[in-house]
């Protein structure tokens, strides 16, 4: 394997991450991920299954760069970020990244719009443009006339097209999302696919983790994991998500 | 990320929750503002004993006769009449560092007036008494030096006395009152004077020549049954003039000039300024202990903060983790919480200010004092409690940004 700056958006070589057993034997390991190596190129669509424990929310969160590997390297768009310091990882986690989670990680008793602001916030972006910018990422995932609207005044799927609008709102190259349809039932859940396939085809990387195959059908490259490994790395064509009746 | 925008997220969070930022921000309220209240106090009650000690005259040394004796038991003022009218005359005349000297003989005695009467502090004394002592008349004359040495039977009287015979602001210039049934003019009514440090009535007093005094008061005696008031020629000349008065007093009275003379003074010189000083000192010592103790309360109040922001940090991990994962850098999140916390203390600073100068001007109002408050205590307790917020809000704050985002992510 090439030592040299490597082609495709998101490069892992050789990426391990082990766990000591909280209160455990110190020499016994959880290993949660066994020399990954994956190149991920720029505008894929990629879905990540495997049973519960296989390690798919170690992986997200390397590839997020929430977390460090404990061994193997890891290069961004060409920029090895297994030697960055935590403000740098904070910065590329800005700018490059988007995150969605299961449980949407919405502020209470803060509105859509401040919500979605929040990246920009931490970019040193200006308040006008802010207001500018999460603005009109709201419009893009359907919640134009829902700014002011506060979390625990909105469905869940509608709290999650806002964290989609916070997680685009920067205009990142890779958006992230650990099993974003977790938490909604299945017309919403398409929804949310229709609009992350949206997002995919104005060029932004998509990586998810799921376990239901029939969220699985949406990607156009399906990985599974066991025991820490990527068992099976197969590209299929995408089926296309239609968008339901709006909320 | 700006000062500004941080200040304003830190605000946020604060306001979320009104009730328990303001809980959090009691104690240092309660802090600042017994600092504040302290310090006016104790500079309204020196200002107080200081005026008090100015109205009963500056640079003066008071001489009052009665032994005293080593093994304790001082007799009181002026119980004896061991200075007498020559060491008086004397004192006048042959101390260099006496600019002015003046008897005062006291007795209470009652005034009738029409239907009204009043026993007060009956007085004799010479003119110069008023040049030491700066007192000023409201109406009429103090009686002159002719009047006083030939026994004229005028009087002036302080403005308690008028108040009772005559009623408040009367003006009873020219009229007759009789004192111990002799027949006196009032030919003047003092300024008001208003209290001694030691709660004597400057007001109630009537005040007589001092010639008129022993021939009509004291039944002819000249005995001297009460002070002699010396004004030193400067401030610095109260020392030199008390040394020089005890060794002139101790010759005339027969007792060795030389202080190894092992019998004690039969007399007592008493230095208002340096009386004046100790009760200063002593008041500043008492609020300063109130002061420290307000201060070990501001303390408290940081511990106070640094509980709550624990607490906070605690319940809003998910919330931190979220700002890591958008991109908040460590240093972000150590600010956030450091400004809430420094937030904390220095409005709860800001309302201990209102509060202690409020209570401050509440007592100063009662107690008839003046408001003092110093700027410079305003400025160093606001200081002192944005550090104290600084301070305790650091380890919560470190704490907060030292969180792992997925760890925190995942917590409840
Ligand atoms: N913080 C941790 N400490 C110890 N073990 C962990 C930790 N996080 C995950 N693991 C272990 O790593 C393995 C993979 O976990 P995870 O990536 O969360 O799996 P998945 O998301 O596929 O369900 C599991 O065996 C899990 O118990
Ligand atoms: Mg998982």
């Amino acid at each position: 394997m090439s030592t040299s700056e490597p082609n495709g958006l998101l490069v892992l070589e050789d990426v391990s991450r082990t766990y000591r057993v909280p209160g455990g034997d110190p020499t016994v390991q959880v290993h949660a991920l066994r020399n990954v190596s994956l190149r991920i190129d720029a505008g894929e669509f990629v879905a990540i299954m495997g049973a519960s424990g296989s390690g798919k929310s170690t992986l997200m969160n390397v590839l997020g760069c929430l977390d460090r590997p404990s061994g193997g390297r890891y290069w961004i768009d060409g920029t090895d970020v297994s030697s960055l310091n935590k403000a740098a990882l904070a910065a590329v986690r800005n700018q490059t990244l988007g995150f969605v989670f299961q449980s949407f990680h919405l502020l209470a008793r803060t509105s859509a719009v401040e919500n979605v602001e929040l990246p920009l916030i931490y970019g040193g972006v200006p308040a006008r443009e802010r207001r500018a910018r999460a603005t009109e990422a709201l419009r893009r995932v359907g919640l134009g006339d829902r700014l002011d609207h506060h979390p625990n005044q909105m469905s869940g799927g509608q709290q999650q097209r806002v964290a989609i609008a916070r997680a685009i709102v920067s205009n990142p190259r890779v958006i992230l999302a650990d099993e974003p349809t977790g938490n909604l039932d299945t017309t919403t859940s398409l929804g949310v696919m229709a609009l992350l396939q949206e997002l995919g085809r104005t060029g932004i990387t998509v990586v998810l983790v799921t376990h239901e195959p029939d969220i699985a059908e949406y990607a156009g490259r399906v990985l599974i994991m066991r025991d820490g490994m990527v068992r099976s790395d197969l590209r299929q064509t995408q089926k296309l998500a239609e968008a339901p009746a709006p909320e | 990320m700006t000062l500004f925008l941080t200040l304003r997220i830190a605000a946020r969070a604060l306001l979320l929750n009104k009730t328990r930022s303001f809980l959090t921000m009691l104690g240092i309220i309660i802090g600042v503002g017994s600092v504040i209240a302290m310090a006016a106090i104790g500079a309204g009650a020196r200002e107080q004993v200081r005026a008090s000690f100015a109205t009963m005259g500056a640079n003066l040394l008071i001489i009052t006769g009665g032994s005293s004796s080593r093994s304790g038991g001082r007799g009181g003022w002026g119980s004896q009449a061991t200075v007498t009218w020559d060491d008086f005359k004397t004192i006048q005349t042959d101390v260099p560092s006496v600019r002015l000297a003046a008897p005062l003989l006291r007795s209470n005695g009652t005034l009738v007036a029409d239907e009204q009467n009043w026993t007060t502090s009956v007085q004799g004394t010479t003119p110069d008494y008023f040049d030491l002592r700066s007192w000023a008349l409201s109406s009429g004359t103090r009686f002159d030096a002719a009047e006083a040495a030939g026994g004229a039977k005028v009087v002036v009287l302080g403005q308690t006395v008028v108040g009772k015979l005559w009623g408040e602001g009367a003006d009873p210039v020219g009229r007759s009152v009789r004192i111990s049934n002799i027949p006196f003019e009032v030919i003047g009514v003092l300024a008001k004077l208003g209290q001694s440090p030691y709660g004597t009535d400057y007001d109630d007093c009537a005040m007589m020549p001092v010639t008129t005094f022993m021939a009509k008061i004291q039944g002819g005696s000249n005995a001297l049954n009460g002070w002699v008031i010396v004004g030193a020629s400067s401030s610095d000349g109260t020392g030199v003039a008390q040394r020089q008065l005890t060794s002139l007093l101790r010759d005339r009275h027969h007792l060795d000039a030389d202080p190894t003379d092992p019998r004690p003074d039969d007399f007592q010189i008493r230095n208002l300024t340096e009386m004046a000083s100790a009760e200063a000192e002593g008041t500043s010592t008492i609020t300063n202990l109130l002061a420290a103790i307000a201060g070990v309360s501001m303390m408290v109040g940081g511990i106070g903060i640094m509980n709550i922001m624990l607490v906070s940090v605690s319940e809003r991990t998910r919330e931190i983790g979220l700002r890591l994962a958008v991109g908040a850098t460590p240093a972000n999140i150590l600010w956030q919480f450091l400004v809430e916390a420094l937030l904390l203390a220095s409005v709860g600073g800001f309302v201990g200010i209102g509060l202690g100068v409020g209570a401050a001007s509440r007592l100063a109002h009662a107690y008839g004092w003046p408001l003092l408050i110093d700027p410079d205590v305003v400025v160093g307790v606001v200081c002192f409690s944005a550090v104290v917020g600084v301070i305790f809000g650091l380890y919560p704050a470190r704490h907060a940004s030292q969180l792992d985002p997925i760890e925190a992510l995942r917590s409840e």
